[in-house]
Order: C-alpha cells, then sequence, then structure tokens
C-alpha cells in the first residue's frame, strides 16, 4: 500500500477561510455572508481584505440564503458561512426555492459538520446535510478530506457556475493531500490502488479510510481506495471502474447511513453491477456531546469500523463466488 | 434621491386602459386553466401597470442582471396571472404566449420561476416570505456595482406573518439599504378569512417603522393617480440611508363586482358564466390574446 504522510493537523474550516480570501482576489465579484458566526468560518482574513464585500447577517440564516440569491442578480458570487446544521435543514425551503430551482450561482459552505463539531451535542452536528442537499437538483455537494483539499474546492466552485454546498468540519485532521492541487469537481481520486475490496471514502472519513488500508494489508487484503470528495455529481464511472476490478465495497462517510455517500454508490450499484456493499456512518442515531475522537468511536467511524466493513463485504463475495455458476 | 432622468410619458388616461386589458387577461388566464389566484392578481393590477408602464426604467430585451435598470420581484409569486400579462403587454414575450398559462410544457408556470427562461422572471417564487431577502440582495448588488437604479418588491398583507420577512427588514435598516422601495398588498385578505381574524398584523406601519423603514400609505390602492404620487414621493426618499416601504390598500378582486369584498376569490377560477360576466365590466383596450 502507498505510505501517507502529513506535517501538520488543521481543521479543514480554516482551508475554507484561505480559500476564501483567495477566491476573492482572483476574482473581485466574489462576496461573503455570515449569520453572525465569522471567527467559527475563519472569514476575518477575508473581511480584513475586503471589507466592502462582506455581508454580516445576524442570526438569520432563512434572510442569508435570499440575500445570497439577490446578490447573484449583478453578477456577485455569494459564499455563505455558518455551521452545516443552519446551512441546510434550517433553511431548506429558502435554498430550495430561491437557490437551486432558480439556480442561482451561490455558494452554501457549512461548517462544524458531523459528530466531529462535538460538545456543543446533537442540536449542533448536523448528520443528514449531504442527503437533503443531494436531493436537491442542479446542486452540487462536495465534502473535501483535508485543509489543502477544502482551500482548493474553495477556490475552485467559483469557476463552477451553480449552486454548491461545500461541507467541512470544525477539528484539526491530517493534512495529508498535495499543498497546490487543482480541484476538479465531480472527480473521484484514486489514492492507493487496489484488488480485493473498494472503500470510498468522503470528508474526514478519507483519513480512516487510508488507516484502514494499512491495517488490512496486514491482514493479507489488498484495499483500493478512493477519496469520493464530490457526492453530486457522483463520479460513477471511477465507481463501477473499481468495484469491476475488487467486487466488493465499503462506503465510509461522517453522516447518517440514510442519504448520504453510501446510499448514492448503492443506487449506482443496484443499477449497474449488483455486488456486496457496506456502508460505514451513523447508524440512524444523533449524536451527543463528546470529544470528536470519542464520538467517532462511539457511533462507529473509526478505521477499524471501515476495517470491520471490508472483512464482511469480503466474506459475503466469497461465499457469492461459491455459491455461484 | 437616487435616480434621475427617467422618461415618465404615459398618461394616466393610458394607464388606465393598460389595467382593464391586463385584468381582462387575468381573469381569462386563470378561466382557461381553471386554477390560479384571481383576486390579488386583479387587486394590483393598477400598482403593476404603474411600475412597468411608466415609472420603472427598464428592458423588455430581458437580461437577468438587469444592470441599469431598475428590478421588480414579486414575492407573493401566486399573483403571476398579473405578472405575466404585464411583463407581455410591455414586450417581453409574445400576447400570445399568455393562452399557456399553467399548462403542461408552458413557460408560464403556476408560480413565477427561472428554469423554463421567461424572460422578466429572476427568481422562483411562491412559496412566501422569501422575495423581500432576495431583492435586498440584489440592492445590494446595484451598490456593489455604483448601480443607482432602484429595486422595487411587491408582497401579500398575509405573507407579513412569515419571520424571514423581519429578518430582511431588520437587515435592509441596519445595511441602510436605501434602494429599495417594498410594497404591501394591503388589501387585508388571505386563505382563511381577514387578516385581523386569522394572524392581526397591528399596526403594520408601526412595525415597519420600529424596523428602521420609511414608510408611505396608499390609501387608494387601486386609483392610478394616488399610485403614482406614492410612487413619485418613495422615489424621492430614496438615498436617503433608509429603505422605504409602501402599504397599498388595494382591494381584492378589483374591477369584477362578485371578486370584491370577499377573500373567496383569493385562488379560485371562475367558470364559463362567471367569466362572461367578469369581462362585461372590463373594456377590451389592446386586443384580447
Amino acid at each position: 500500500m502507498k505510505k501517507f504522510t502529513f506535517e501538520e493537523k488543521i481543521d479543514t474550516r480554516s482551508g475554507f477561510g484561505a480559500g476564501l480570501v483567495e477566491a476573492g482576489r482572483l476574482n473581485s465579484n466574489v462576496v461573503a455572508l455570515c449569520a453572525d458566526l465569522i471567527g467559527s468560518l475563519k472569514m476575518g482574513d477575508f473581511i480584513k481584505e475586503f471589507p466592502d464585500r462582506f455581508f454580516q447577517v445576524g442570526i438569520a440564516e432563512a434572510n442569508m440564503i435570499g440575500l445570497a440569491a439577490g446578490l447573484t442578480i449583478g453578477g456577485k458570487i455569494p459564499y455563505t458561512g455558518t455551521f452545516a446544521n443552519f446551512s441546510t435543514g434550517r433553511v431548506f425551503d429558502q435554498i430550495r426555492q430561491s437557490v437551486s430551482y432558480s439556480e442561482k450561482n451561490v455558494k452554501i459552505c457549512a461548517s462544524h459538520a458531523g459528530l466531529t463539531l462535538g460538545e456543543d451535542g446533537a442540536t449542533h452536528q448536523i448528520l443528514e446535510d449531504i442527503g437533503m442537499m443531494k436531493m436537491l437538483p442542479h446542486m452540487v455537494v462536495i465534502n473535501p478530506c483535508d485543509f489543502n483539499q477544502t482551500k482548493a474546492a474553495t477556490i475552485a466552485i467559483a469557476e463552477h457556475y451553480g449552486p454548491v454546498y461545500l461541507r467541512f468540519g470544525r477539528p484539526a485532521v491530517p493534512n495529508f493531500t498535495p499543498k497546490d492541487q487543482k480541484f476538479e469537481i465531480g472527480k473521484a481520486l484514486l489514492l492507493n490502488e487496489g484488488a480485493d475490496v473498494s472503500i470510498f471514502a468522503t470528508g474526514h472519513m478519507v483519513w480512516e479510510a487510508i488507516k484502514a488500508g494499512e491495517i488490512l494489508e496486514q491482514k493479507g487484503i489488498d484495499a483500493e481506495i478512493i477519496n469520493i470528495h464530490t457526492i453530486k455529481p457522483l463520479d460513477t464511472a471511477a465507481i463501477l471502474k473499481s468495484v469491476q476490478k475488487t467486487k466488493c465495497a465499503v462506503s465510509a462517510e461522517e453522516h447518517q447511513i440514510s442519504g448520504g455517500l453510501g446510499e448514492s454508490i448503492a443506487q449506482v450499484l443496484a443499477r449497474n453491477y449488483p455486488l456486496p456493499l457496506e456502508i460505514v456512518a451513523v447508524n440512524d442515531s444523533f449524536g451527543e456531546s463528546g470529544t470528536p475522537d470519542q464520538l467517532m468511536e462511539k457511533y462507529g467511524l473509526t478505521a477499524n469500523d471501515i476495517v470491520k466493513a471490508a472483512l464482511k463485504v469480503v466474506e459475503r463475495k466469497a461465499a457469492m463466488k461459491s455459491l455461484s455458476v | 434621491m437616487l435616480i434621475e432622468n427617467v422618461e415618465k410619458t404615459t398618461t394616466v388616461e393610458e394607464l388606465k386602459k393598460i389595467a382593464s386589458q391586463v385584468r381582462r387577461d387575468i381573469v381569462r388566464m386563470v378561466h382557461c386553466c381553471s386554477s390560479g389566484h384571481p383576486g390579488g392578481s386583479l387587486g394590483c393590477t393598477d400598482y403593476l401597470v404603474a411600475l412597468y408602464f411608466r415609472e420603472m426604467k427598464h428592458n423588455p430585451q430581458f437580461n437577468m442582471d438587469g444592470i441599469n435598470e431598475d428590478l421588480f420581484f414579486l414575492s407573493n409569486g401566486h399573483i403571476s396571472p398579473l405578472w405575466y400579462s404585464v411583463l407581455a403587454r410591455a414586450g417581453y414575450f409574445p400576447v400570445s404566449e399568455l393562452g399557456t398559462f399553467r399548462k403542461l410544457n408552458s413557460r408560464l408556470q403556476g408560480h413565477p420561476a427561472t428554469e423554463e427562461k421567461l424572460p422578466g422572471i429572476r427568481v422562483a417564487s411562491g412559496s412566501l416570505g422569501q422575495g423581500l431577502s432576495v431583492a435586498v440582495g440584489a440592492a445590494q448588488a446595484k451598490k456593489l456595482n455604483k448601480d443607482n437604479r432602484l429595486v422595487y418588491v411587491l408582497m401579500g398583507d398575509g405573507e407579513q406573518q412569515e419571520g424571514q420577512i423581519w429578518e430582511a427588514l431588520m437587515y435592509a435598516a441596519h445595511h441602510k439599504v436605501d434602494n429599495i422601495i417594498a410594497a404591501v398588498d394591503y388589501n387585508g385578505q388571505q386563505i382563511d378569512g381577514p387578516c385581523d381574524k386569522v394572524m392581526s398584523l397591528g399596526d403594520l406601519k408601526a412595525k415597519y417603522e420600529s424596523f428602521g423603514w420609511k414608510v408611505l400609505e396608499c390609501p387608494e390602492g387601486n386609483n392610478m393617480e394616488a399610485i403614482l404620487a406614492t410612487l413619485e414621493k418613495a422615489q424621492s426618499l430614496t438615498g436617503q440611508g433608509q429603505p422605504i416601504a409602501i402599504l397599498l390598500k388595494t382591494e381584492m378582486g378589483y374591477g369584477v363586482d362578485y371578486m370584491m369584498g370577499t377573500h373567496k376569490w383569493h385562488g379560485t377560477a371562475p367558470n364559463d358564466e362567471q367569466l362572461a360576466k367578469a369581462l362585461a365590466q372590463l373594456e377590451e383596450t389592446l386586443g384580447d390574446y
């Protein structure tokens, strides 16, 4: 298996902040809005450099979505910023009508997604956001894996015309992807080639998938590891190419088992190439207060959980083989 | 005052004639597909005719960004028949297309939408409470672009019950969005009855003022001269650090006697007999589609 290393751990939301100010430099039409969370969203650098292009909305997320839609009329490229739960569930109809259905060039940037938000607890730990956003026509859904990738994605989405949901997190995590990578929306990234099982991971689970790959190697299982940073549009070609080789798959995400990456992959497989699939995700439960690491452990979102899932599908694959004609 | 040099040549007589034809279009459109919202559409006809045929600087060769043009947003999207008729009569698309209202594959969707690229529409509306936020955002885009044209938005009075309206009102005042003129169709009616019975708005003028807006009242919201005077006054107040609101006291169903004085025609289409009665009361001035 390929060796992956990192120099430091940084939070992906800082990647967003770094990407935002860079996007602002590259395109004077980029503007930003925030609902009373500029520190948490790391928007300070953008605000310092482009104070006239920043709009403080206060604790009024529905208005923020509408404002962003309106700002596109006149050619602006608005990036909205708040926690992921306030970015989606709270304002679903606003996104649906004013942004998605109206095909507005709004970038909904959602921080503190998932369990790793930590001690604030379940009211803030959104686990349904990928599901909500991927169901909206015209919406692009991106969940980058580390600081470098989040920065690159933040810059790249300014070049894409149409609504985007960009999801990232609170805690410091290994920064292992290349520094000045070019981010391509919708293109899955093959991290490690393998023959025995395909592991498709997104966001914080990509590093867990890499660790899982190392453990599986010790057990004699050769895992193919793919980073699916874009849940919609899904790189179905890359998924099918991989599973046609490995014949079994595991998905991993910091999200409910319903409505996320796993389910999208299940659709692709069921409709094209049915084979054993395990979905590593939160099993239809809300989160709770705890440290990020404790929560990922308790709710089954660690490398070990990916390993267990991989062993399951490898076994089912073998069982199917012994049954088949 | 922000805007200068808008030639306003259409006379009151001409505007009244246009309004009469628009009213004919409305009742015919909703009758044709047996659905739609005639009450509010008829009530706001005079106001929208005044805007599109005299008060707004706008281009029927439609461009989404609307640079150097006045913009109009319809937040109470259910009165789409009115907006479609006004847009068609103003040259945005063929008048004959009005006959496709709410039909399958039509560009004239039940509630305004942008997917079909109907010229004149800049955002979808229908789910209430969202249009004011969009209008405020568009007004701020104009400021960033150093574009000193205005943004107009129309909302329902029942719609004031949606919380997002108050988020947008608070924001516009705080950020001194003074290039916006927001009107409320103050007809006192909503689906389940008079607003006062369903969910009283209280003293709406005082509420808007306490939220930092400058409020003008137009007690004769179906009187063209009164509407024009109110709009002139509103325009003169722009650019002074405060957003402007107009409480437009209209009568639902105005122009068709049996539709007036009741909330029943919010969302009901006239049948053949009722249509004939309505058309008998409205002069055909520009030619039915």
